[in-house]
């Protein structure tokens, strides 16, 4: 039996450890891991845990993450809790095994730190990895600090492996700005994160040697489809449900309230930014600012980017008249991902409003208070004329000359 | 153990492995694999990599395998049973095992690409952590699932339709990689090479890498009716023409040291006639690329030297 740890009611912990205690609280069965920056400390401190008795399961320090990932789905397939993370290239070298664990429907958690993708080369934070594996069926969770990194982790484990959804779950937190930076963590006690969680209900499993179960079939252009559209229609239809219950469930245990959309003064905003991670709280703070000089600001705050919460994100916009959606990932050739989906969102409702792009915090460049005024600034200029007046994609902190496309 | 007394008994002595799959009739894969799993009575934890024989043995909604079986990908094989043995071990620590009092066997089967070249690292990498699991690669030297491209198995001179024969060339340029070598090199417990024909060497060693604690690596002869161009039922004749004349030595090295050849043909036969008997190094038999023949046999001679000093000698 594992030991258990006494923790104080608020720990100061930056978002990595707070991961890894997460994981310890749920006792993983088998974390199968490989190191990258910045989430590397999440799989140290669960080896450390290991190393100490603080828990039971198998730690297997992999070569690759390519091997993390299908060490994952091997253990899962297996039957038992399952978890691992990574950032960036290692995402990127993950991403063929992301689409066999959702397609095989087997319960992981993967923490990803979010980084950069090379080239060039670069450690620090910004969503281009997170987008890289938007459409490979996982659910995926944003955390915006280290208690929401901690927190969010239980919830991943009780709707990923509730039995009728069965999807592995990812919680996304930003690299360094939320993996790195140590704050005071509301904690729950081991027996209390355990029972929340609740002890695995393994499900075809292989290790159920009287009931031998065939994992990872081929199926081409008769079966495919189905399971495909089986797969979409469990995300689409169980999982924002699930989502709801467990936040619930959450807030009764602990007293913290998630949402899957998160609102800042929303209720009468005029103007506001869509955003998901750090920004959001940075986001929040301005507002609280513009608010007092009389300008109705709001933000909204993704918290469940997979499955896409078309009707709350409608909900929340449906009455503003100008709106920045913020991409943190390189757009590479098109509009950025939260603007197109926002953009689908808010047509589909029939709302009709000025949407606009901004590109910012590539690699790490910060994304300042002062940088979100000039948003607001441009928001509240579109409103005022009633169509845009700045351009339809903007880079927010750029060097150099200005650029803005279309 | 279990205990094998002849051939008619062994071919039917389990059915985790149904005949009612996709492979090639004459396909050497299914009778390595039924040789495997026919050689223990132990519950098995099953995978294998993107090729032949996952393709044509789990066609949903049918499935081959009367034993659980995973597939990942073309490289993974090896990891994916690697992350089950974990998850065995640490539900046996948690006593959450539903049947404690039965011990499985985990098994990953990969086709000579994704042994020798795709999914090397995965392999050497749990080789090195030492999870109790046994690799067998089926090795037809081709990658044959996808049309006969060439493989860093594919043997010098054969035509593959990535090194294909013509006017100027001969086909594949590179000498076949020594995967038995490099896998004993990472200090496994067993190592051998088997052939399907040789059936009873096959059980022996299948046993013994399962009696074994650790990392087990098993090189099997797969003759592919398909690209090595030979009529269906003619794969255990060109097997035999294999072992006969020590193009396929059968060996096995303990502990990354110990070598023993286990079989010693009573009388070894040319390689001439092993190449012969096969579509793919038909063009060999042409003046202008004949000489490759004996270049063959050499190479084999040479091979079959070292393997008995290595034996004698102990290292
Ligand atoms: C990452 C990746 N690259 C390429 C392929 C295409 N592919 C599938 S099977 C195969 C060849 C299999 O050859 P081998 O491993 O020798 O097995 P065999 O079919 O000969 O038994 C290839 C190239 C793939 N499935 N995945
Ligand atoms: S192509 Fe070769 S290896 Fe593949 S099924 Fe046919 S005989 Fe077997």
């Amino acid at each position: 039996m594992a030991e258990s740890m006494e923790l104080r009611d608020i720990e100061v912990w930056d978002g990595n450890f707070a991961a890894a205690q997460a994981l310890r609280q749920a006792q993983v069965d088998v974390v199968a891991a490989y190191p990258i920056t910045p989430s590397t400390a999440i799989v140290e401190g669960y080896a450390n845990f290991k190393a100490n008795g603080y828990v039971d399961g198998e730690f297997v320090m992999v070569e690759s993450e390519h091997a993390a990932m299908s060490g994952c789905i091997g253990a899962a397939a297996a039957g038992g809790r399952v978890a691992t993370a990574t950032s960036s290239q290692g995402y990127a070298l993950m991403v063929e095994t992301l689409y066999s664990a959702s397609g095989m429907r087997l319960p992981i958690v993967l923490n990803v730190v979010n980084r950069a993708l090379g080239a060039p080369l670069n450690v620090n934070c910004d969503h281009s990895d997170m987008y890289l594996g938007r459409d490979s069926g996982w659910i995926q969770l944003n955390a915006y600090n280290p208690q929401h990194a901690y927190d969010l982790n239980f919830i991943a484990f009780k709707v990923s492996e509730d039995h009728d959804v069965r999807l592995p779950a990812m919680v996304h937190q930003d690299g360094f700005l939320s993996s790195h930076t140590a704050q005071g963590v509301h904690t729950l006690s081991d027996e209390v994160a355990y029972n929340f969680v609740g002890e695995y209900q393994p499900m075809n499993d292989m290790l159920d040697l009287d009931h031998p179960v065939t994992h990872g079939v081929q199926t081409e252009e008769d079966w495919h489809y189905e399971h495909k559209a089986r797969q979409h229609h469990a995300l689409m239809s169980k999982v924002l449900p699930k989502i709801q219950e467990a936040f619930d469930a959450f807030e009764t245990l602990s007293g913290r309230r998630y949402n899957i959309v998160e609102t800042h003064q929303m209720d009468d905003a005029d103007i506001a930014v869509v955003c998901m991670g750090t920004s959001v709280e940075t986001a929040m703070e301005v507002v609280n600012e513009l608010r007092a000089t009389g300008i109705k600001a709001g933000v909204v705050g993704i918290r469940v980017i997979r499955p896409w919460p078309l009707e709350q994100i409608a909900d929340a916009l449906k009455n503003v008249k100008a709106i920045g959606a913020l991409d943190r990932s390189s757009p590479n050739g098109a509009m950025g991902m939260l603007y197109n989906e926002v953009a689908g969102t808010l047509f589909n409702a029939g709302v009709q409003t000025i949407l606009t792009d901004y590109v910012y915090g590539l690699g790490g460049r910060d994304l300042t208070k002062a940088h979100l005024v000039q948003i607001f600034n441009d928001l509240k200029a579109n409103m005022d004329a009633g169509k845009p007046t700045t351009p339809l994609q903007q880079f927010i902190g750029l060097r150099g000359p200005k650029l803005s496309f279309f | 153990m279990k205990k094998i007394k002849n051939l008619k008994e062994f071919s039917t002595s389990a059915d985790r492995f149904e005949g009612a799959n996709l492979l090639c009739p004459g396909c050497a894969h299914s009778i390595i694999v039924r040789e495997v799993l026919n050689a223990t009575n132990d519950d098995l934890i099953l995978a294998a990599s993107t090729g032949c024989l996952e393709v044509c043995t789990a066609v949903y909604p049918y499935t081959s395998w009367d034993a659980s079986w995973i597939h990942i990908g073309f490289e993974n094989g090896s990891t994916a049973v690697a992350g089950a043995e974990a998850m065995y071990k640490a539900l046996k620590t948690k006593g959450r095992l539903k049947q404690p009092d039965r011990v499985p066997k985990f098994v990953a089967f990969g086709g000579d690409g994704a042994t020798y070249d795709i999914g090397f690292q995965w392999i050497s990498g749990c080789f090195e952590r030492g999870h109790n699991m046994m690799y067998v690669c089926l090795d037809n030297e081709v990658y044959a699932n996808t049309g006969g491209q060439r493989s860093s198995s594919t043997p010098i001179g054969s035509s593959a339709t990535t090194s294909p024969a013509g006017r100027t060339s001969y086909g594949e340029k590179m000498n076949k990689k020594d995967m038995v070598a490099i896998m004993a090199a990472h200090g496994a417990p067993y190592v051998a090479q088997v052939a399907p024909n040789k059936w009873k060497d096959m059980v022996a060693k299948i046993q013994k890498g399962f009696a074994a604690e650790g990392p087990v690596y098993i090189n099997a002869m797969s003759a592919c009716t398909t690209e090595w161009k030979f009529s269906p039922e003619d794969t255990i004749a060109v097997s035999d023409l294999a072992t006969d004349s020590l193009v396929f030595p059968l060996y096995e090295i303990v502990n990354g040291t110990e070598l023993n050849i286990t079989y010693r043909p009573k009388n070894i036969i040319p390689v001439r006639d092993y190449l012969g008997a096969q579509g793919r190094f038909k063009h060999l038999f042409t003046k202008q690329y004949e000489y490759l023949i004996d270049e063959w046999q050499t190479r084999v001679d040479a091979k079959w030297v070292q393997l008995q000093r290595r034996e004698e000698a102990r290292v």
